[in-house]
């Protein structure tokens, strides 16, 4: 099941030229952009793993892409996204967010009923990844 | 562009090339130019400056005309004592690359060693990274680069930092311009040990000391852009100044002139001070007189070894 989450995912990956337009955009609105991410990509976890800390004081794509890349060696099965954020009101406020890498197969969500009192039956969903432990997912 | 790439493929040799069209576009005489009026002396510094600047302009060209050359290496060293301009030059050098887009944002990065090299293991990768992916797009001036080698050092982290440039350096050329700096001697020693690195650097620019004229003339140029001047009398004064601090320890070129404006006008200031209710006029405000420049302690303990720098 492909994931669909942030800005583009409904459009074929971006090739890496499309991702650094993207970057040159954010960099051109003085946002800062950084790198996360998860072997656990339910829609509710929002707290992905950082990737160093969020890059400032950039002026040219190049060098996020380096850091894209270099995650994307380390974690070649996780999901990786980069976010822009925003901080001329002064706080740290998300403008961009998209994945940059997904693992070659992704086995997608479960849907888990709850049975509750008086028959009542609560839904949920459940990301099939996380049912091995944390880092032997997607191997 | 596909298809008129294909058409340019089949023009003839004597098809035209505007060359003057093209120079204009790149406004890059402007800058040639601020810096031929902007930097005193410096005449080997310009004319290689213009020469790379002309290589770049014809590749520029040459690559219109279908006429394909691997891009050309713009890897840097400037070779020079303290003050001699190089910082300088490479700012102007970082707007030139940009202006014929050789370099996509044109901001210099100017680091030395500690910025580049850690404290213990693993922490001068992250170090050299970070500083690389600030100055993409721009140029990285390393500053006094051979302290990057320490070769009495067995374990020192330096030479993991040297591989990473080399790597980006050659693997990047698109993505950054590197510009090393420093006194020659020592550079010379530091490219001998480092073989890689001396063969990715296409450009070896020494940079002059500076003649006691054109120091005068520096001066007066940072004179006129303060909005001072000297008079007869205080101009000779600093004329005998530079000759004496030229002898001197720590002597350091245009900055150290920089400097010595920079004491003149406390002094300066000081005499109008102490001249309390006085009548001052505007001339008073802008003239530096003899006196500022002779209280300098240059001329007083000319015999005496000076431990600190003595503007
Ligand atoms: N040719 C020149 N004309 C006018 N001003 C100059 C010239 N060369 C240097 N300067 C001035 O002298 C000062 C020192 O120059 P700069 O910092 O470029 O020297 P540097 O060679 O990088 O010195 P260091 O090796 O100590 O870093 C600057 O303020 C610069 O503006
Ligand atoms: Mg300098």
């Amino acid at each position: 099941m492909r994931l669909t989450q942030g800005q583009f995912s409904f459009l074929p990956d971006l090739s890496d030229e499309q991702i650094t337009a993207q970057i040159a955009y954010g960099l051109k609105q003085g946002w800062a952009l950084n790198v996360e991410y998860t072997d656990d990509p339910h829609p509710r976890n929002t707290y992905w793993e950082m990737w160093g800390i969020p890059m400032f004081d950039l002026k040219d794509p190049a060098g996020i892409l380096m850091e894209i890349n270099e995650c994307r060696r380390t974690y070649p099965r996780h999901y990786v996204r980069v976010t822009a954020f925003d901080s001329s009101r002064g706080w740290e406020t998300p403008r961009m967010s998209f994945l940059v890498n997904r693992p070659a197969d992704e086995p997608g969500f479960g849907l888990v009923r709850q049975e509750g009192p008086g028959r009542q039956v609560r839904y949920t969903v459940r990301s099939y990844a996380v049912d091995r432990p944390e880092g032997s997912r997607y191997a | 562009m596909g298809s008129s790439e294909k058409i340019l493929a089949e023009l003839a040799d004597d098809t035209p090339v505007d060359l003057a069209g093209a120079v204009e576009n790149s406004h890059v005489f402007e800058i040639l130019d601020q810096l031929d009026r902007e930097l005193i002396g410096l005449n080997p510094v310009k004319t290689r400056i213009r020469e790379i600047a002309a290589l770049l302009l014809m590749d520029r060209l040459r690559k219109n005309m279908n006429l394909s050359a691997q891009p050309p290496s713009l890897h840097m060293c400037f070779t020079g004592n303290p003050g001699t301009g190089k910082t300088t030059v490479a700012q102007r050098m970082a707007k030139i690359l940009h202006r014929l887009g050789y370099v996509r944002q044109g901001h210099v990065v100017a680091v030395t060693r500690d910025d580049l090299v850690g404290q213990y293991i693993g922490h001068t990768a992250p170090k050299t990274k970070e500083v690389l992916k600030r100055a993409m797009g721009g140029v990285l001036f390393i500053d006094e680069a051979y302290y990057l080698y320490k070769p009495e050092n067995e374990r020192d982290y330096g030479a993991e930092s040297i591989e990473i440039l080399l790597q980006v350096m050659e693997n990047q050329r698109d993505d950054l311009v590197v510009i090393l700096a420093g006194y020659k001697d020592r550079m010379e020693n530091f490219f001998s040990s480092n073989p890689g690195m001396s063969s990715r650097i296409a450009h070896h620019i020494d940079f002059p000391d500076y003649s006691t004229e054109e120091l005068m003339e520096i001066a007066e140029m940072m004179m006129v852009n303060l909005n001072y001047r000297f008079d007869a009398d205080s101009a000779q004064a600093f004329g005998e100044y530079i000759r004496l601090r030229m002898q001197m320890p720590h002597f350091a070129n245009a900055r150290s002139i920089r400097n010595a404006i920079d004491r003149m006008r406390l002094r300066h200031a000081n005499r109008l001070f102490e001249r309390g209710g006085e009548q001052v006029t505007r001339r008073d405000l802008v003239t530096i007189a003899a006196a500022d420049i002779r209280a300098s302690r240059v001329f007083g303990e000319k015999a005496a070894p000076l431990m600190t720098s003595p503007d």
